[in-house]
């Protein structure tokens, strides 16, 4: 069984959105880089991103990465905001009692984009 | 092969997802992940059957108004598609009643054909001219009233609302869109709780869902926040006070953001005396229509507030 089957799906997904968002969007650290978004349009991307993370279907290249933090870039995002972010997905993670293996596993795919959404 | 049409073209669509037929015909349809997951590509059907694949993660409203996924939608049938708030029809109408509601909102009652098909809390665009046209949203609701009802808010210099208050008739003929938007009531949970905040004109589609939800039997509470800058700007006080006397479910809190504190207001704005009395907004549903800056800072509050993104709607203009 893959990752993503093993985390719930898209159930899961579901259940980690709106988790995820809200720390996001309360932490100080990177909630600026957030104002002026679309909320429908960026829980959305929130959950394509959790998708991912969780080894779950999706077409994003690294090119699309990159196409979409550029923005961010410039105005600043770097390894520090990128770890808030991953502090985030993990105490999602823990709090909806997803196994600790699972969360490394979905860390790591994360982790693995680090390059592409800081544009280096 | 099921035909698609779109922007008045007409496609073979074969096997291919709506977005790529489109995209091979170098016609651009906003989209990003192409896995039916950031929703970037929303589109609406206008005619035709949806494939349920296509609706699969929409919020229940936007399946309900029948809008989909391009990159997830590979028609089964004839589908006549647009963009969301693209309008597609365009009909006629006849103003029956003319009312002023304060200085400056007038309510309008409309006359649309037979045809005319609505969900309570959608929009129609009133079409001055071929060119010309402003969203109003509905303040009727279509299982109560034979009539469209709509509150148009004077716009200092607007071409529009100038015109409808200026030199609309009783008897007039005006031309209309079809209904759209998503900011509804969709029937299925009676006893969840219910947050209506607005300013200005979007007291209409406040009133539309609360309406719309008792006659379906919702029985949990419903709250209405209507707020204004001041005392006068607010409409129909008396009306929404008396429909919140019938129905034990229902409060009504007109709040006033200037000047003095007034006996029968609240004071402040909407959203913040709304989240004061409803500090935590864990499993309630939120509408928030009306000025557009105030929906986007409501939404951030009521969703950090504990709502979920999924159960709040909003109806900015």
């Amino acid at each position: 069984m893959g990752l993503y089957q093993e985390i719930g799906g898209e159930p899961a997904v579901n259940a980690a959105v709106d988790l995820f968002y809200r720390k996001v969007l309360k932490d100080d650290r990177i909630k600026r880089f957030f104002d002026g978004v679309d909320m429908d349009k960026q829980a959305a991307k929130q959950k394509a991103f959790l998708t991912m993370a969780f080894g779950g279907p999706h077409n994003y290249t690294g090119k699309d990465m990159r196409k979409a933090h550029e923005p961010l870039v410039k105005k600043g995002l770097n390894d520090s905001h990128f770890d808030a972010v991953m502090e985030h997905l993990g105490a999602t993670l823990t709090e909806l009692k997803v196994p600790a293996p699972l969360i490394a596993q979905a860390a790591a795919i994360a982790e693995s984009t680090r390059n592409d959404v800081l544009c280096r | 092969m099921p035909k698609i049409v779109y922007g008045g073209r007409s496609f073979e669509s074969g096997t291919a997802s709506v977005l790529d037929t489109l995209t091979s015909h170098e016609i651009s349809i906003p989209s990003s992940c192409r896995s039916g997951l950031c929703q970037a590509c929303l589109m609406r059907a206008v005619k035709g059957r949806v494939p349920a694949r296509a609706q699969l993660g929409l919020k229940p409203t936007l399946v309900s108004t029948h809008h989909f996924l391009a990159c997830s939608c590979i028609p089964e049938e004839y589908m006549q598609i647009a963009l969301p708030d693209d309008a597609m029809h365009t009909l006629f109408a006849t103003v029956t009643r003319l009312e002023r509601l304060n200085r400056n909102v007038l309510g309008i009652w409309l006359r649309p054909p037979e045809s005319f098909d609505y969900v309570a809390g959608q929009f129609i665009r009133v079409y001055k001219d071929e060119t010309t046209s402003r969203p109003y949203s509905l303040a009727s609701v279509p299982s109560l009233d034979d009539e469209l009802e709509l509150h148009v808010r004077k716009v200092p210099g607007g071409q529009v609302s100038g015109w409808l208050f200026d030199e609309l008739r009783a008897g007039d003929t005006v031309k209309i869109s079809e209904a759209m938007g998503n900011c509804i009531y969709v029937p299925g949970q009676p006893e969840q709780s219910l947050l209506l905040i607005g300013t200005g004109s979007g007291l209409a589609p406040l009133i539309c869902i609360a309406r719309e939800a008792l006659s379906k039997g919702h029985s949990g509470p419903i709250g209405i926040y209507h707020g204004s800058r001041n005392r006068g700007e607010l409409y129909l006080v008396e009306q929404m006070r008396a429909m919140a006397k019938k129905h034990s479910n229902l409060i009504y809190v007109p709040c006033v953001s200037e000047g003095d504190a007034l006996p029968d207001c609240a004071s402040g704005m909407a959203p913040d005396v709304a989240l004061a009395e409803h500090p935590d907004l864990s499993h309630w549903k939120v509408f928030l229509c009306g000025n557009a800056d105030m929906v986007k800072s409501a939404k951030q509050k009521a969703f950090l507030a504990g709502a979920s993104m999924r159960d709040i709607h909003a109806d900015p203009f």
